[in-house]
């Protein structure tokens, strides 16, 4: 299985990813450069956290205009399994790929800490090896992490299982002050219909060394091998 | 020729912006402020030769799939 972390001018969370799956996961990775359009060697593409094109015009929006992106439409669309985290999930919503936008925080902040999110659903190649209700310590950092939609996207989302994550408290209630952002219906993290494309604020892959506070991100890449490996054998 | 476009939150879209400079403006002293929204503005420069009705259309288009994000914002196209 050979995955693929994609490479925008001011990702800066790309080698972050890059180390989680040659380390953790133990399979080929390579970093993919935003012009490049030939996806056809990897099984999951990871679009990593950052500042792609210094967030210029709205966070994500230059990215989701950039050659890779078409090519990573039609991977999404062959069910080619694609994580977005942070500035990613932001380019997967401004690309179509996930409903939805990412707006200014509620409080204005640029938000940088340690947050909760509690397990929706476990019903994704991403969330497979996960508990629903399981509580994860993952770092948020982002000022545009405020997730919007309309009243029939959010309707659709809860009544088809794809709000996979949601901020919490400790004891994994979701309440307004567990929610960094303001986010709507504390909304941390959701996957599109076909469930192989997954986007979240928080960052799994700086939440997967103890040295670092929490190893509890491991979860997520561990589901995903799995994953893979399954439709491999 | 050129293009002016207005993009502005739709009704309803939070503005935490907006919000900060309507309490920032209130704290100054201005009355009579009952809200305020931010937007974008864009000028864009265009060809002489597309004339009228393709400035229109290229303009229309480019803030449709570029400038504004129809999830959270409207925009509005004027060409002079």
């Amino acid at each position: 299985m050979k995955f693929g972390v994609i490479v925008f001018p001011g990702s800066n969370c790309d080698h972050d990813a890059y180390h989680v799956i040659s380390k953790h996961v133990g399979q080929p990775v390579s970093f993919i450069w935003h012009r490049e359009i030939d996806l056809a060697e990897y099984d999951a593409l990871i679009i990593p956290g950052g500042f792609s094109y210094g967030d210029y015009l709205r966070a994500g929006a230059l990215a989701s205009f950039s050659p890779v992106m078409s090519s990573v439409r039609e991977f999404a669309g062959r069910g080619g399994l694609v994580l977005g985290i942070c500035n990613g999930f932001q380019i997967l919503c401004e690309s179509g790929l996930l409903p939805g936008a990412l707006i200014r925080n509620r409080d204005l902040h640029f938000v940088c800490e340690h947050v909760r999110v509690r397990v929706e659903c476990a019903d994704t190649p991403f969330t497979n090896e996960l508990k629903r209700g399981q509580i994860l310590s993952m770092p948020v950092a982002h000022a545009e992490g405020n997730y919007v939609c309309d009243d029939e996207t959010l309707r659709e989302l809860q009544s088809e299982d794809r709000i996979i994550f949601r901020y919490c408290d400790a004891d994994g209630r979701a309440t307004p002050e567990a929610n960094p952002n303001g986010a709507r219906d504390h909304i941390a993290g959701i996957c599109n219909r076909e469930r192989n494309v997954v986007g979240l604020m928080p960052h799994p892959e700086r939440a997967c060394e103890d040295l670092l506070g929490s190893s509890d991100g491991r979860g997520l890449f561990h589901s995903l091998a799995a994953t893979l490996a399954a439709a491999a054998s | 020729m050129k293009a002016k476009v207005y993009v502005t939150l739709k009704p309803g879209v939070l503005d935490p912006q907006g919000k900060a400079i309507r309490n920032s403006v209130g704290l100054m002293g201005y009355g009579g402020i009952a809200d305020v929204r931010q937007g974008k503005y864009f000028e864009i420069a265009l060809d002489e030769s597309l004339g009228g009705e393709r400035a229109r259309e290229t303009a229309e288009r480019m803030a449709r799939e570029v400038l504004a994000n129809p999830v959270i914002e409207d925009y509005r196209v004027e060409i002079e």
